[in-house]
């Protein structure tokens, strides 16, 4: 990321975290990159607590069909302009739990997916990367609107 | 007007942070719970049916998967349990390493656990350190095995990877930095004010419903209860390495089973699990790593192999117990079963929970480690009007009784 579009990003990231099956794995290295070591919180990036204060939706897992309903609801409450991240494989693809009778599919099958964060888990660097992915893309949007 | 004089306050049922979701009812009476009830069963990913479609080599791979941060344990029950059928021996060597990644598993989620705790109570600096000192114990971990999360080094009959003289002073060195820091976060814990008034007496657990709700893990043992697979029934190295049951009287001298009691198991398990790491390098024998390393070769034994087994592990959260039968026609077991340890522990909630307030839900439910990184939403009918309480407004009544009390 250059430091020119730092500058013409209007406010600060703010993401709300939704788990629709996950294992855990990628959830604890996602608290990892906000804890002392990556410490993503000195970009203003932060963990919301409801979707109507988030620009960003981050979701871990594949989509259980309990959560289908549920997600697309809170995919509906984040504010425009918005953007989507699927951290881990299992919600990029199914992963290791494809072909579970009681997965509903890959996140993208269900709501738009702006980025993909692979690995299982994949590591809080990848995760910033990601994120910083996303800054880009909703700045576009921004500038089309 | 009706004589009801308590309310309903459902919590979930999707914990979206929670690998086992749970529907809670609260009864409540202004702010003191008077009945609990919850429901579990959710969402469910049929690791067990798929677990049927693939050869044992590959449901390692998926037992890993079943929890994030226990993927020691779960792998080790399984290849225990598979091992118990076929009777295949495990080199000396693997038990070791087995071993000491179960314990470097038990070092990493009881800290994350600590911090978690911390952040329920509002005490997010203590969050933010105890991850810190969380940090070097996956740095050792990737070292070893090459992964921060997932480690990969279970097999059926041994483990993967070695453990060299070379990698030593490396290990000895994060160890050491346990051994300096652990004790700053034994401190914040156990003897800031704010934290004691928080956790004692708080969330009870009594001995004997401990034992009536078959509670495992720290949650058992904070009630005075010695039980621990490591030592009731010795796997791997366990039976030649010196282990006692943690219990709270060790340092407080009583046992109450209260949330208190729960951290000081804990915070005593993490030193305990850096003297075992320590003992296991010094008594490492020499030997081989895996009983048959042609994986074709051990996959065609299991085809032909007809039994059920058991495989026992102490997790960090408890007990874990993997069922398996091999039919001896086919690659795929017939059956595997996985009873994890907040299974059991989820009961234990009720009677912590009965008389508390409901600002103590998020840490009561917290100090038996259920993988709980955030209650979702929470609805409250007060005088048969609706009002939605999110993560955030639970949150800030936990953090009001702490500044409560530090007042």
């Amino acid at each position: 990321m250059t430091k020119e579009s730092l500058k013409t990003f209007k406010k600060s990231l703010w993401v709300f975290h939704m788990n629709t099956g996950s294992c855990n794995g990628c959830d604890i290295e996602i608290v990892a990159a906000l804890t002392p070591r990556y410490d993503i919180e000195r970009f203003g990036m932060m963990l919301v607590g409801t979707p109507r204060h988030a620009d960003v939706l981050l979701v871990t897992g594949p989509v259980m069909k309990n959560m289908e309903d549920k997600v697309k609801r809170v995919y509906e409450q984040v504010p425009d302009p918005k953007a989507v991240i699927v951290v881990g494989n299992c919600g990029a693809t199914g992963g290791v739990f494809h072909e579970s009778y009681s997965v509903a599919g890959p996140l993208d099958k269900i709501i738009p997916v702006d980025v993909y964060v692979p690995g299982c888990p994949p590591r809080p660097e990848a995760i910033i990367y990601g994120v910083a992915k996303v800054w880009l893309k909703l700045e576009e949007m921004e500038g089309k609107k | 007007m009706s004589e009801k004089t308590t309310y309903t306050l459902p919590i979930g049922p999707i914990h979206p942070a929670l690998k086992e979701p749970v529907a809670f009812e609260f009864e409540i009476e202004g702010e003191k719970i008077v009945g609990v009830d919850l429901k579990v069963g959710h969402v469910h990913r049929a690791i067990e049916w798929i677990g049927t479609q693939r050869n044992p080599i590959q449901i390692i791979y998926l037992a890993e998967r079943i929890c994030g941060i226990c993927n020691i344990c779960h792998p080790l029950a399984f290849s225990r349990a598979v091992e118990n059928i076929a009777n295949i021996e495990v080199p000396e060597r693997a038990e070791y390493i087995r071993t000491i990644m179960a314990e470097l598993e038990r070092i990493h989620s009881h800290i994350l656990w600590a911090g978690v705790a911390a952040h329920e109570i509002g005490f997010d600096t203590v969050l933010h350190l105890s991850w810190a000192v969380r940090e070097k114990v996956l740095d050792l971990i990737e070292y070893l095995t090459g992964n921060r999360i997932t480690k990969a080094v279970f097999t059926i009959g041994g483990v993967r990877r070695d453990i060299t003289k070379d990698q030593y002073p490396t290990i000895n060195k994060a160890l050491n930095y346990y051994k300096e820091n652990l004790g700053v976060l034994v401190n914040t814990f156990l003897d800031d004010k704010t934290i004691q008034m928080r956790s004692k007496n708080c969330g009870i657990l009594t001995e004997e419903d401990a034992l009536k709700l078959c509670a495992v893990g720290p949650t058992t043992r904070a009630s005075g209860i010695k039980k621990d697979v490591r030592v009731d029934q010795a796997y791997c190295a366990y039976g030649d390495l010196d282990i006692k049951v943690m219990t709270p009287d060790i340092v407080t001298g009583e046992v109450n089973g209260d949330v208190y009691d729960r951290i000081v198991v804990r915070l005593l398990e993490v030193e305990q699990s850096v003297d075992l790491i320590e003992q296991c390098l010094d008594k490492l024998p020499s030997g081989d790593l895996v009983a048959e390393p042609k994986i074709p070769k051990l996959l065609a034994t299991l085809k032909k192999t007809e039994g059920e087994g058991i495989g026992r592990a102490e997790a960090p959260r408890g007990e874990v117990i993997h069922y398996v039968k091999l039919d001896g026609k086919n690659e795929a077991p017939y059956t595997w079963k996985v009873r994890a340890p907040t299974y059991n522990n989820l009961l234990a909630w009720i009677p912590m929970l009965m008389g508390e307030q409901i600002a103590d839900i998020p840490i009561v439910a917290a100090s038996t480690d259920p993988c709980m990184s955030c209650t979702n939403r929470v609805t409250v009918i007060r005088n048969n009007k609706k009002e939605i309480l999110d993560n955030e407004e639970l949150h800030r009544l936990s953090i009001e009784k702490t500044r409560r009390f530090a007042r």
